[in-house]
């Protein structure tokens, strides 16, 4: 599995942290409900099929990546740098 | 002569010696293929081992028969049948080892109460640590082990090296300290686990349904009342959702979000080897761990892939991790051909630790989140779940598995390796 990296090119898997789905880029509120915390940090759509995670391109450019998967065949559909635009 | 008779009886050795003397023809299917019917008073949604076996509690504990089990495709044909098969009561925290401290004896008692040969092989377990904050944390394991009533022996480098002579003892970077010793840990046959719930449910009157997919759940007034299926629409009061790494597509039929993310872990097979380990061993600095199978193949695997998956195939990096952390403990094994890899499709949860509750629909109930340690709970997940079911009421051994444990913040952390669905 290869990820493109918006700003190093294609690049290896393994330089990569896979942190979750994309629900931990909406952080609540310090004073949100603990209902808002637990959606937050616990409960997840998990789909079978295209999902968006937040991979961490750890042994490369240190940029946080927003990456579209398709979780049954793990075909990447696009990636894109967190705060930053598309690439594909 | 009555060889009918034999054949409504159990499965015996006589039986085997009559049936050879006899052509082997009097041998009939293990269960029944029944249509389903318009109602049940509940069904089971997953013939997987969780599946069957709560199955096979509800009718035996509770008196309850008129149950279906509806699988998707065929019977163990999941996790179950993908499972590095290894059974064990080591677990640290109260809350998770009462629970596999009962599995433990409920699958000591196994083959008799199924009259089902699910070669449960209690060979002994042995997990190695490499420096000196790990073996107090081992010896702390192994107290608690001791104190729920189970055993735990805390090995030596000597003690180890007597029974595992084979391993790199000396390796520069992770040298063997010792290890924790517990002998009642082993393995069992894991197809065979799924087939003898499943045939001592079928004994008992459940109805085993397959190739019926489960499409819609049934919700009115916040009650369940049945389920939609590729089969037909069936009515239940009670509906338990057991089906480990797809709970989150079935969980969201009845509109719910579930703690569970699920992830890819990979296995692997060698070639038969006469027989060379003798135990099942697991590697303390990188995650490996081997048994061999009666078969002969080396029995193996490693970590998650670490990416929300369900392809039930891996990645090469994590091949590779597994093949390294092998050599580095026991270099012997670098002659045999691994034979197959494959894998599993993981319901993790962000603790590591599983679900057993209702839900908050009356008559709906889970059973999910077992991370990759589901084989070993097998027989208690379903005892308790059919506890749960039948009475109401959270059994006394798995009243830690809640569904809002997470929401509360009693969590049941065993690894202490934080809020996150892969790092269990």
């Amino acid at each position: 599995m290869r990820i493109t990296c918006p700003h190093c090119g294609a690049r290896d898997r393994r330089e990569f942290y896979y942190l979750g789905a994309e629900d931990y880029l909406h952080r609540p509120a310090e004073d949100a409900a603990p209902a808002a915390w637990d959606a937050y940090l616990h409960l997840r759509d998990n789909p079978a099929g295209a999902t968006r995670d937040l991979w961490y391109h750890e042994q490369g450019c240190g940029a946080w990546l927003l990456v579209t998967r398709n979780t049954v065949t793990h075909e990447i559909l696009g990636v894109r740098a967190v705060d930053g635009e598309a690439t594909e | 002569m009555g060889f009918k008779h034999w054949n409504a009886g159990g499965y015996s050795g006589l039986r085997v010696l009559a049936e050879g003397l006899l052509g082997n023809k009097g041998w009939t299917p293990a269960w029944r293929d029944p249509a389903p019917k318009d109602s049940y008073d509940a069904v089971i949604i997953g013939g997987g081992g969780h599946g069957l076996s709560t199955a096979y509690y509800l009718a035996k504990n509770h008196g309850l028969t008129n149950i279906a089990v509806l699988e998707k495709g065929y019977l163990g044909g999941g996790n179950v049948g993908r499972n590095t098969t290894i059974v064990r009561a080591n677990y640290f925290l109260p809350g998770n080892s009462e629970f596999y401290s009962h599995s433990l004896k409920l699958w000591e008692g196994l083959e008799q109460e199924l009259n089902y040969n699910v070669m449960h092989s209690q060979r002994g377990l042995i997990n190695l640590f490499h420096s000196d904050g790990q073996r107090d944390a081992f010896a702390r394991r192994g107290n608690a082990m001791v104190n729920q009533g189970d055993d735990a022996v805390l090995l030596d480098r000597a003690g180890v090296r007597r029974m595992l002579p084979y391993l790199d003892f000396d390796n520069a970077r992770f040298p063997i300290y010792g290890g924790l010793y517990h002998a009642r840990g082993g393995t069992a046959r894991h197809d065979a686990v799924a087939w003898g719930y499943a045939r001592g449910a079928d004994r008992l009157g459940v109805d085993l349904i397959q190739n019926c997919e489960v499409t819609g759940i049934d919700v009115e007034g916040g009650r369940v009342l049945g389920v939609q299926t590729t089969r037909g629409a069936i009515k239940a009061r009670k509906v338990a959702m057991i089906v480990a790494g797809r709970s989150g597509q079935v969980a969201a039929m009845a509109g719910m979000r579930l703690p569970v993310e699920s992830h890819i872990l990979q296995a692997f097979v060698t070639e038969g080897l006469k027989p060379c380990i003798d135990h099942v061993i697991s590697f303390g600095m990188g995650h490996f761990y081997i048994s061999q199978s009666d078969k002969g193949g080396l029995v193996f695997g490693g970590d998650l892939d670490f990416y929300a998956s369900y392809a039930q195939r891996g990645n090469l990096p994590m091949v590779e991790h597994v093949m390294e952390a092998g050599m580095a403990l026991m270099p012997m094994i670098g002659r045999p051909k691994v034979l197959r890899s494959w894998g599993g499709i993981m319901d993790m949860t962000p603790d590591g630790s599983p679900i057993i509750d209702k839900t908050h629909i009356d008559g709906l109930f889970i059973d999910c989140g077992w991370n990759y340690g589901g084989f070993k709970a097998v027989p208690a997940s379903g005892w308790c779940m059919a506890h749960l079911m039948a009475t109401g009421e959270s059994h006394e051994v798995a009243r830690g598995f809640r569904l809002n444990r997470f929401e509360t913040g009693h969590l049941l952390d065993e690894e202490g390796t934080g809020s996150q669905h892969n790092l269990h």
